[in-house]
């Protein structure tokens, strides 16, 4: 949903939603469709051809995902926690690796923390004399922000609803093209400035060229599932960078905890848009969209047979296309901030593998707005790296949380709003407490 | 101030810590996860200690030197009680957690509560040290000239080596806490809490904060001595 695009042009806002999904149920996706705007769309035709093969999974999903037929049912919810916490880290390298890059951008890159204009989703000013307008304008901001994502959402409903899959398969394809070449262009010159080295267009021209056709074909078709991996990460880190370059300061705090906000009303309520979407891919029988979704899933199960003739093709290939369908992220949106256990792709007969190898999901909302609050906790916590360090922590610690709730509950559940919470919550009270206390310790190097 | 100095600071700091990690907690995602829980312990009583000592500065509203100090003082001894409040709060956090992983997992071991008690030692410690050293290190990075005002030239150095021993001796305080909760020996937690209290209170003769030079060899050869004992004590 979010599509970015240079500042001095304009620049669509996609706003992603983070549910967590446990493995059991294997179509409540539906907090991603709703931010997801037209690139939703094309996450569901993708999906399409996957979903057969994931229709007469379902039932042996469930049937699975809950042990094997005559497992005790303690022993459902043993292999849920043993899986846990190695799930757990699973989620916490990736988020890490993202944040890294991030901070290491943001402390380095002078480009990134100079303001150069904004969005036309703010288009208040935060450069007011008096706090009160401030606030008022951030809050203005905000609430246009969020509204042009509720919008978008409908619209992602309404375009599934009435399968325009084309349409937003399109656009997903111009939104993923844009964040991999213009803004990686953007990433790379302003890198090659910082560090003062030279580099020829052509060399330019290949680089560029290179790391954006892997990137669309990794993301969009078939690649290792690293790559993967790491394309997600870098282009979650691209977008989180430009949020917080374009983003005021208020505003984007504001904005913040008001997706978190959105976030679990909308993944939570039954009248939200993204349980519309869910309800209507249920109906539909179909999966809904695996937009841009980070997928730790390793191979489920080995040598497994491809049941969709549609995706015979795959089969050539060395790695598991089950594996694919999954890690499927048809790039456009970074943002279903979804987590999920994927169904098991196991048929009757392959149970112990699979379990060994379930993997867990997470939309790449949920990575780009954790980015985007260490990120400005970088930029603005004046020089502070305990600032930075506390939000760190603090949204690692509400992933956790979340994802044993995920366990407990095992349905969609929005990743934002606890990670968040604690990130706000532990940055303000950092920037105003904890600082100056340390800082004074520190000067007269007392060690408590 | 050079790359060398941050890097060998860096690593005299967080050298050893960074091997416990590498080689005892990487491996298993259950104690990672431990670690981090131990981290955000910390960082919560660091919160409620800087919050403590803001609303007394706040209320004192004095801006005197010498009551500044005390109230630094008064923060840092606070600031002590509450970490090892939350010590204890987390050792019956995972206590339960303990309890709750042995009723669904009947069949496999559980983490031993020395196990526990060590990770969180070590988590408490690695975001101690961090919080402590971090912007110092980073300041290190920059140009300058440590001592050009007449203070130690050993600025780095001793910063460094003090972190690596709040590291090590919070996983000692971890171990030895939890041991004596668990056989309900009330003391050995006095103990520790004394320790710790006087290893933040020793620096205070040899610091600035009195107006004295600081003798940085005297006060680390008592850091070692005291890191030694409550390694000893904890062995066993």
């Amino acid at each position: 949903m979010l599509t970015f695009m240079a500042s001095d042009s304009e620049e669509e806002v996609c706003d992603e939603r983070t549910s967590l999904m446990s493995a059991e149920s294997p179509t409540p996706r539906s907090c991603q469709e709703g931010r997801q705007g037209p690139e939703d769309g094309e996450n569901t035709a993708q999906w399409r051809s996957q979903e057969n093969e994931e229709d007469g999974e379902e039932d042996p999903d469930r049937y699975i995902c809950s042990g094997v037929p005559g497992r005790p049912p303690g022993l459902e919810e043993e292999l849920t926690l043993k899986y846990g916490a190695k799930h757990v880290i699973m989620l916490f390298v990736p988020v890490t690796l993202c944040m890294i890059v991030v901070v290491a951008t943001i402390k380095s890159v002078r480009f990134y923390t100079e303001k150069n204009g904004q969005l036309i989703y703010t288009p208040f000013t935060e450069d007011t004399p008096s706090v009160g307008q401030r606030l008022l304008n951030s809050v203005l901001n905000t609430l246009i922000m969020i509204s042009v994502i509720v919008v978008m959402t409908i619209f992602l409903v309404v375009l599934y609803k009435y399968r325009c899959y084309k349409f937003i398969h399109g656009w997903l394809i111009m939104s993923s093209l844009m964040l991999l070449f213009l803004f990686t262009y953007i990433y790379l010159g302003e890198v090659l400035k910082t560090y003062n080295v030279a580099m020829d267009y052509p060399t330019l021209l290949l680089t560029v060229w290179n790391f954006g056709a892997v990137g669309m074909v990794c993301i969009h078709w078939k690649g290792p599932l690293v790559l993967q991996q790491a394309y997600l990460i870098m282009i979650s880190a691209l977008m989180a960078l430009v949020f917080i370059k374009y983003l005021p300061e208020w505003s984007a705090w504001v904005i913040l905890g008001a997706i978190s906000v959105y976030d679990l009303v909308a993944v939570l309520c039954p009248k939200g848009p993204l349980r519309m979407l869910v309800e209507t891919a249920q109906e539909r029988n179909e999966p809904i969209f695996p937009a841009l979704i980070y997928s730790s899933a390793m191979v489920w199960t080995v040598g497994m047979a491809k049941l969709d003739p549609s995706s015979q093709g795959a089969l050539q290939l060395p790695y598991d296309p089950e594996m694919e369908e999954d890690s499927y992220d048809s790039f456009g949106e970074p943002s279903y901030p979804e987590v999920f256990e994927p169904p098991l792709t196991g048929y009757p007969g392959e149970e112990l593998e699979e379990e060994e190898e379930r993997g867990v999901k997470l939309g790449l909302g949920d990575f780009i707005f954790y980015s985007v609050l260490v990120g400005k906790a970088a930029a603005t916590g004046s020089g502070d790296w305990n600032t930075t360090l506390a939000c760190f922590v603090a949204i690692l610690i509400g992933l956790c949380l979340t994802l044993l709730l995920l366990a407990v509950f095992k349905k969609a559940l929005p990743a934002l709003p606890i990670s968040i919470t604690f990130g706000l919550i532990f940055y303000f009270s950092t920037d105003n407490l904890v600082r100056p206390f340390m800082d004074t310790l520190a000067s007269h190097q007392l060690y408590i | 101030m050079t790359a060398a100095v941050f890097f060998g600071c860096a690593f005299i700091a967080f050298g050893p810590a960074l091997a416990l990690y590498v080689f005892t907690i990487a491996t298993e995602p259950l104690r990672i996860i431990f670690l981090i829980a131990g981290a955000f312990f910390w960082l919560v009583s660091l919160l409620i200690s800087s919050l403590v000592w803001f609303m007394a500065r706040v209320i004192i509203d004095n801006k005197d030197g010498p009551t500044q100090k005390y109230l630094l003082i008064f923060g840092t001894f606070v600031s002590v009680y509450i970490q090892e409040m939350f010590r204890f709060a987390y050792y019956r956090l995972l206590k339960k957690a303990s309890e709750g992983l042995k009723s669904i997992n009947p069949g496999e071991t559980a983490p031993s509560m020395r196990l526990l008690a060590y990770v969180s030692g070590l988590g408490f410690g690695i975001m101690s040290g961090v919080f402590s050293f971090v912007n110092t290190l980073s300041d290190s990075l920059g140009p300058g000239t440590v001592g050009i005002h007449g203070d130690s030239p050993q600025f780095f150095l001793y910063s460094a080596f003090m972190t690596l021993v709040i590291i090590l001796l919070h996983v000692f305080w971890g171990i030895v806490f939890f041991d004596g909760c668990e056989k309900k020996k009330w003391g050995i937690l006095l103990i520790v809490l004394l320790t710790h209290l006087l290893v933040s209170a020793q620096v205070l003769p040899n610091d600035c904060l009195l107006g004295l030079p600081s003798e940085y060899s005297k006060a680390r050869d008592q850091q070692y001595l005291l890191t030694s004992l409550v390694l000893h004590a904890s062995g066993p």
